[in-house]
Order: C-alpha cells, then sequence, then structure tokens
C-alpha cells in the first residue's frame, strides 16, 4: 500500500551535527559497503575504473560555505533519506513498492514490486533516492533496518552504519517520536532544524546547526601578545636588561 | 529534468489517440462500413497501444509495469494505468456495439469521451502533482496537456473526414483553428506563468544553514555526474528555450493553420497538418521536460 500509515509512535531516524562533521566520507563508504552486502540487490557501480565512474549511493557528503569574509564557515553537510512523515516518494508510488512502515516510520522500497520507473526519484525534494543501474530498481536508505533489528550483533553494532563508523560522532540515531530520547533532546538543546520546511514533507531526521562562532576581531589573545606580556625573571631577566642597554 | 525519448512519445502520441478517440465517441466522424470502424478503431488503439508501450520503455523492471495499476488510490501514475485500460476497453466496447447493434445512446458516448479526458488529465497529474518541479505543478499543466489532446484529436478528426471522403463543413474546419490557436494560447500563457513558478527553496533553506549568511556549493558530493543529475539535472535546453518555443509554435500551431485554410481539405494537405502538428508537439514535449528544474539541483549550486 502507497498511502501513507497513520504516524507511527516510534519515529526513527537520523541527528546529524553540522558543527562537528569533518566531510571525512567515512559514513559514505561505509553505508555502501554496508548496504551492497545487506538489505535488497548489490549497490552496483558503473564504469567504476573508467573516465566516468558512476554508481548508487545511500548517502553523500556535499561542502558548503556559509556567510563572508572572516566569519565565513566550511560546512561538510551529509545527506540521505530524511524517512519523512509525509513522504511524497510513497504516495507516487504506482506499485506499491515505496512504503513507509507503521512501526517505526523507516521508508523502504521493496525491490521484488519496484518497476524502476523514477518517479519517487522525481518526488523527492532532496534527492535521497538513486536508481541502481545495473539492478533497475531505486535505492535509498535503509536506516540499516538489517542492523538495527538485528540480535545476531553485538549491541554497539545496532545502529545504522554510517553513525557506527563516524570518528567524530556527528551522526546520531534514535527515536525522534519520543520527545525524551536522547536524539531528542539533543535536537531541541541544539535547535535543530528540518530541511525545505516549505516542501512540507515532515522530515523525521534533523540537522543540528553549527554552533555560533566568535566574532573575527573577538580572538584570543594571539601567542606574540602573550609572549610580549611575559616577564623574565633570574638569568633572563639579567640577559634581557643587558641586551636592552647594547641596543 | 532529463527529456527521455519514450515519456514524450508517449504523453503526445496516447494523447493525440485519447483525444482523437473522444471527438470518435461523441460521433465526429461518421462510421458506416466495418472497415471504417475497425480502420478508425484500429487506429485510435494503435496511438494509444503506442505511447502506453513506449512509456514502459524507460523502466528498469517492464515486466512488472502490470503491478503499476495497483496504487490507484494515492499515485497518479497508477490512476493514468487503470485509467488508460478502461478508456481502451471502452473504445473496444463502443466499436463492437456501433458494428454489431448501431450507435450507443448519448450517455454512454459521453461517458467514453469523458473517460478519455480523465485519462489525459491522469496523465498530466503525473507531473503536475509534483512539488519538485515548480513550474510542472501548477493548475495549467493539465489545461495544456489536455488542450493539446482536444486539438490534435479534433485536426486527425478533420483529416479522417477528407481521408474517407466525408464531406466538411466550414464550421468544422472553424472549430479546428480554434483549438489550436486555444491550445497554444494556453501554453504561451504556461510558458510565462508556470514557467516563472518558483520552489520556493533556496540553498539556505535546503541546507538550514541560513542563520550563517549566505550560503554557497564549494565542493560536489562526488567526482563525475550521478543518476541525480543525469536525470534531473539537464541544462542544454535553457540555452536555447526561446528558438525552441518558435520552433514548436512554428510546427505545432501557425504551419497547421495555415494548411488547413489554405488547402482546402485534401487529405494530403490535412495529413501534412498534422503530421507537423504532432512534431511541434514533440518538441512542446520535450520542452516541458528539459526546461523544468527540480529542487534536487539547489543541493548542487543552481539557483531557483
Amino acid at each position: 500500500m502507497t498511502s501513507l500509515p497513520e504516524p507511527s509512535a516510534i519515529k526513527l531516524g537520523l541527528v546529524i551535527d553540522l558543527d562537528i562533521c569533518v566531510g571525512c566520507q567515512a559514513c559514505v563508504v561505509n553505508c555502501k559497503e554496508w548496504n551492497t552486502s545487506g538489505y535488497g540487490a548489490p549497490l552496483s557501480d558503473s564504469d567504476a575504473y573508467g573516465a566516468k565512474p558512476s554508481g548508487a549511493w545511500l548517502n553523500r557528503v556535499h561542502a558548503f560555505e556559509a556567510g563572508t569574509g572572516a566569519d565565513a564557515k566550511v560546512v561538510h553537510f551529509p545527506k540521505s533519506c530524511l524517512h519523512c512523515e509525509d513522504a511524497p516518494c510513497v504516495t507516487v508510488c504506482p506499485t506499491g513498492a515505496s512504503f513507509k512502515r507503521s512501526e517505526d516510520g523507516i521508508v523502504l522500497v521493496n525491490e521484488d514490486w519496484c518497476i524502476g520507473c523514477g518517479l519517487c526519484a522525481w518526488s523527492c525534494p532532496y534527492g535521497a533516492r538513486e536508481m541502481d543501474p545495473a539492478e533497475g530498481v531505486m535505492k535509498k536508505c535503509t536506516l540499516c533496518v538489517d542492523r538495527i533489528y538485528n540480535e545476531n550483533l553485538p549491541s554497539e553494532d545496532q545502529v545504522p552504519a554510517c553513525v557506527r563508523t563516524c570518528p567524530t560522532n556527528a551522526r546520531h540515531y534514535g527515536d525522534l517520536g519520543d520527545p525524551n530520547s536522547e536524539v531528542s533532546l539533543l535536537v531541541a538543546a541544539r535547535g535543530g532544524v528540518d530541511l525545505m520546511p516549505e516542501q512540507n514533507t515532515k522530515p523525521v531526521n534533523k540537522y543540528l546547526p553549527p554552533r555560533p562562532r566568535r566574532a573575527a576581531n573577538d580572538t584570543p589573545m594571539s601567542l606574540l601578545a602573550m609572549a610580549d606580556e611575559a616577564t623574565p625573571s633570574g638569568f633572563w631577566k639579567w640577559v634581557d636588561s643587558t641586551l636592552e642597554k647594547l641596543g | 529534468m532529463r527529456p527521455a525519448w519514450s515519456i514524450i512519445f508517449f504523453t503526445s502520441i496516447s494523447g493525440l489517440g485519447f483525444g482523437l478517440a473522444a471527438w470518435v465517441v461523441l460521433g465526429f466522424i461518421d462510421l458506416v462500413h466495418p472497415q471504417q470502424i475497425f480502420g478508425v478503431g484500429g487506429l485510435v488503439m494503435l496511438l494509444i497501444g503506442a505511447g502506453l508501450l513506449s512509456s514502459t520503455l524507460h523502466l528498469g523492471h517492464p515486466e512488472r509495469a502490470w503491478r503499476a495499476l495497483s496504487q490507484w488510490r494515492s499515485s497518479w501514475l497508477s490512476r493514468e494505468g487503470v485509467l488508460a485500460v478502461l478508456a481502451m476497453l471502452a473504445l473496444a466496447g463502443w466499436g463492437w456495439h456501433v458494428f454489431a447493434i448501431g450507435t450507443p445512446p448519448l450517455w454512454a458516448n459521453t461517458a467514453a469521451a469523458l473517460l478519455m479526458a480523465v485519462t489525459v488529465y491522469a496523465t498530466s497529474m503525473i507531473y503536475a502533482s509534483l512539488k519538485t518541479v515548480a513550474r510542472w505543478h501548477h493548475p495549467l499543466t493539465p489545461i495544456c496537456y489536455l488542450m493539446f489532446a482536444a486539438a490534435g484529436g479534433l485536426l486527425a478528426i478533420l483529416w479522417l473526414q477528407a481521408f474517407l471522403g466525408q464531406g466538411q463543413s466550414d464550421a468544422f474546419e472553424l472549430a479546428v483553428l480554434l483549438a489550436l490557436a486555444s491550445a497554444w494560447g494556453v501554453k504561451l500563457v504556461w510558458w510565462q506563468i508556470a514557467g516563472a513558478n518558483g520552489s520556493g527553496s533556496t540553498l539556505a533553506s535546503a541546507t538550514g544553514l541560513a542563520g550563517l549568511g549566505e550560503v554557497r556549493s564549494i565542493m560536489p558530493p562526488h567526482t563525475s555526474e550521478n543518476y541525480l543529475q543525469h536525470e534531473m539535472g539537464f541544462v542544454i535546453a535553457r540555452k536555447h528555450a526561446s528558438r525552441l518555443r518558435l520552433i514548436a509554435l512554428g510546427l505545432g500551431g501557425i504551419l497547421p493553420c495555415l494548411l488547413v485554410i489554405m488547402d482546402g481539405g485534401s487529405a494530403m494537405g490535412i495529413g501534412l497538418a498534422l503530421l507537423l502538428h504532432m512534431a511541434g508537439v514533440f518538441v512542446e514535449r520535450w520542452l516541458f521536460f528539459a526546461e523544468a528544474k527540480h529542487t534536487v539541483s539547489i543541493y548542487y549550486g543552481h539557483q531557483h
């Protein structure tokens, strides 16, 4: 059924901290690694070693610059499916392959039903879906549904691959439907935002904007100034005053 | 958006087919002999069928296309599929009735014509329902599709009348000219109004970084073109857009009208007018896709 289910109480999703992400692409690589051997068909590439390599990836890290002059800031920006509550990719699907789970809100593609028409990718404002070049079916972030509920994995691995691998802890996973969950508290504390709220998709994933930085003219005392202010004592005081006299 | 040939062919040819079908069931062409019934019916079915078949060509799994008939409750693509099947069944039933019993009652003909119109409307809504492509997401988009289907269908009726040696009235010729003129008139308005429709999204809203000041893309997330850019980042058309619009209008509107006025109703002349009209509609449909901008291109630094 591609009609959207009633909003679930549990809304599993990601919280991405744009203040911390350094753009190392580890989440991108681990996502590809896990999902090429997990849910559904492998994530294939075309012309992987040629002049124009391309392929299906479920997570991409853009880089943006915001602000001007000395206050400009580079922001690394990971982007994957936001598991929207009003997911347009689900309702446009003609086959019922694209669906939103009623129990936890994860948006998935049933690859056995997908006809590869691409309309869901057209309907997604964020570009979260990519057609698999070899399999001809639509691929998207599964929130690692085959990890998070997998009791054969150690508990620390029962999180999405991108979250597990992030070396800076810029990615958080949890239940955004529970206002007291760690991720919800983090979103509240840091003023987490929706992407393109004007598209009315009600994304579950949230982004934490970079923390405000000190203004450019309010920088800490320079090292040189610290050295100037230091008053020598003892032997160095004698060297200092003697050299001053020579000068 | 990438202008896929299969989709351009599908929307224009089945649009013409449904338009023609609507005028046929409303009795705008006299079908007396069985050859005429099967000939005209077959032509309409061929146009609609070829369009629908073509639409499956761009699928990753055409063999599963039947599954697309299941989600009519939420999906305009599914609705289009269901309605197209119903429309073809209605047309077949209509042809059988004309052949075996005689012309069906007016209410049945009207219902069948409405079904053709609703099918074209559903085709247009596949695109008009997408909020992500601002210029498609406009109330005039379905009007354009319906007008082109109606005008193309009327022109095809005029050609069939000439081809089958049936008398043509000046009033009907005038109706064809008016239909062509209004279809292109609405399209000109669409180009002005819907073409200027913005998505309302910016790089600031797309990244949530508005608080930091102006946002610029400084590095794409990949080193060569990916699916998103291939499918939704088509930019070539915008350079030649105004010239291509003139070509579309000239081929699809002005030349067919001149031919209809000057030719005096020969099957050859009207046939040429119909071919030119369809060539113009192809260009119009190509531009419909090629000029369209998708919100995802904001992430790649394009302005909306």
